[in-house]
């Protein structure tokens, strides 16, 4: 079965771009442009990894992974999270939260691609 | 002690002051008129016993003539020398001798100001600096400017990648990532002007300048002669202030004057002064106006007459200087000024006989007042503002407490109020 991958990225080309990528490579990936539906959509979804945006424009990614982490069914659900930011605090929150993997932008094709066939086992 | 050759001249003022003849006060020191008169107008050196001896005639302590190195100027050179430690240490085993300060300033007097002068300096890069790290990491506009540009700049990247690296790619998908592409490209472009015209606005007037605002407001208002009543009317300029900070507590200022001047109107005024000297309590009564109106508009009207201001958290908001009598630049001040009995017992006036530390100790007198405001009414916070003025002790009257400028730079050894060692006691 062909394992999936939700993309909750606001920015909507990069988002085409990582969509055309992954669905490239055999994954099948549903977008997501905000934040507010991401609980419900991974419910109703149950994809095999989520990419998150750190800097959503209605909520954080952060606090998206929180609630993941807080829910028996998402408690280990593998989370890539993107951002704009490179510092050292994002990341370090982002582990703290329990975060699967970390990219900041911008990445090149081959490193997400590769971080996703890790995440998912391929 | 070296003596300065003003200290003639303010001998002479003294005596003036006290409406003696050179005779006179000649006489009561064992000299003769003519060696006065010429001590008077700096053309001999008076020696230690005879000042002492003019100084007990006019009822001053000799050291009030004396050739203080001013408490402000070792005020700075005590601090560069802490700040500066360990820079030095790197380089060298030799250390800056805080204690040795003084001398240093009596011996070298133009190195020892163009050496305050650049501490000063330095002090104001560093807060500058401090000021543009906080705004590179905590301004909202900059942040959401710079995510502008790397997601635009992400975007390329990845479609630009995908249309060179993909040889089999549809019609389709390569008309909407040409498209994408040209829409980041717009988007990156106008990120990057938006970025670079932010950047060259921390040069513009607007950004924070070398000065702190209260320390840009204070040199305005030194500017003027502390004349803020005389200046009504007028709008502050960015050529005067640069930093609107700095501007809009100008005007709050010149506001704050032109009401005490209302409230304070001569000839009322002059004669209440003449009545009471500098009382703002009973300046104000008099006149019907509030002590802290009394207490600025003595200050701004009467250069003898210096004036720090407080707010409820002890943080100096307005220090007029006068000369003896050092005032912290940064940091806070003694707590054993009398502004501070002043806020814990407000609407009681406090006054004190206070010496300045030191081989030359100068005695002032403090007059200090503390007024409550409720701008909330029943459902806002109290408020307080304490006022203190400090002019001359010329009475020499009872005994006086001893205080300083600020711990940091004071070398009163055993203050039970110190909250922190001295660089100049270790």
């Amino acid at each position: 079965m062909t394992k999936r991958v939700l993309l909750i990225e606001d920015e909507a080309n990069i988002a085409e771009a990582i969509r055309f990528l992954l669905t490239r490579d055999g994954w099948q990936v549903r977008v997501l442009g905000q934040g507010a539906a991401a609980l419900a959509t991974v419910a109703e979804y149950g994809p095999d990894l989520v990419i998150l945006d750190l800097m959503l424009p209605d909520m954080s990614g952060l606090d998206i992974l929180t609630a993941l982490r807080a829910g028996a069914a998402t408690a280990t659900l593998p989370v890539l999270m993107l951002t704009a930011k490179g510092q050292g605090r994002d990341r370090e929150a982002a582990l703290r939260a329990g975060v699967s993997a970390f990219m900041t932008k911008p990445f090149a094709n081959a490193e997400i691609r590769a971080a996703v066939r890790e995440l998912l086992g391929g | 002690m070296q003596l300065s050759a003003l200290t003639g001249s303010r001998l002479r003022s003294a005596r003036v002051a006290l409406g003696l003849r050179q005779g006179d006060l000649a006489q009561r020191a064992g000299i003769s008129a003519s060696y006065l008169n010429l001590i008077e107008h700096n053309r001999r050196r008076v020696d230690g016993a005879v000042l002492q001896r003019l100084a007990d005639a006019l009822g001053q302590p000799a050291a009030s003539f004396h050739d203080g190195v001013s408490g402000a100027l070792l005020d700075d050179l005590r601090a560069a020398a802490a700040g500066s430690g360990a820079a030095i240490g790197a380089v060298s085993d030799s250390q800056p001798e805080p204690a040795r300060a003084e001398d240093f300033a009596h011996r070298f007097p133009g190195w020892a100001l163009l050496l305050a002068d650049l501490h000063r300096q330095n002090a104001g890069l560093v807060r500058n600096l401090a000021a543009l790290n906080d705004r590179m990491t905590q301004d909202p506009h900059l942040s959401a400017s710079l995510h502008e540009v790397i997601s635009a700049v992400a975007s390329l990247r990845s479609t630009s990648a995908i249309l060179v690296e993909t040889d089999d790619l549809e019609p389709e998908w390569r008309a909407r990532f040409y498209a994408n592409l040209a829409q980041d490209s717009d988007r990156l472009a106008a990120g990057a002007r938006a970025l670079v015209g932010y950047l060259d606005g921390f040069g513009q007037a607007d950004s924070p300048g070398i000065a702190a605002p209260q320390d840009e407001v204070e040199a305005w208002m030194a500017a003027l002669d502390w004349n803020l009543a005389g200046r009504a009317g007028i709008a502050v300029t960015k050529d005067e202030l640069p930093s609107a900070a700095a501007r809009k507590m100008a005007q709050d200022w010149l506001d704050l004057a032109a009401s005490d001047a209302r409230a304070l109107p001569e000839p009322d005024f002059g004669a209440a002064m003449a009545a009471f000297g500098p009382d703002p309590v009973q300046i104000a009564a008099r006149l019907g106006a509030k002590a802290l109106a009394a207490c600025r508009h003595i200050a701004m009207t009467n250069s003898g007459v210096g004036l720090v201001m407080c707010d409820a958290s002890g943080t100096l908001t307005l220090r007029k200087p006068i000369d003896g009598f050092a005032l912290p630049r940064f940091g806070a001040a003694c707590p054993l000024w009398p502004l501070y009995t002043a806020m814990s017992r407000p609407m009681t006036p406090i006054e004190a006989v206070i010496e300045t530390p030191g081989p030359s100790p100068r005695r002032f007198v403090a007059r200090a007042f503390c007024e409550p405001s409720h701008p909330g009414g029943f459902h806002g916070p109290e408020l307080r503002t304490a006022a203190m003025l400090i002019f001359p002790d010329s009475a020499g009257r009872g005994v006086a407490q001893p205080v300083g400028s600020t711990c940091r730079t004071c070398p009163r050894t055993g203050c039970p109020a110190r909250r922190e060692p001295s660089i100049i006691t270790g």
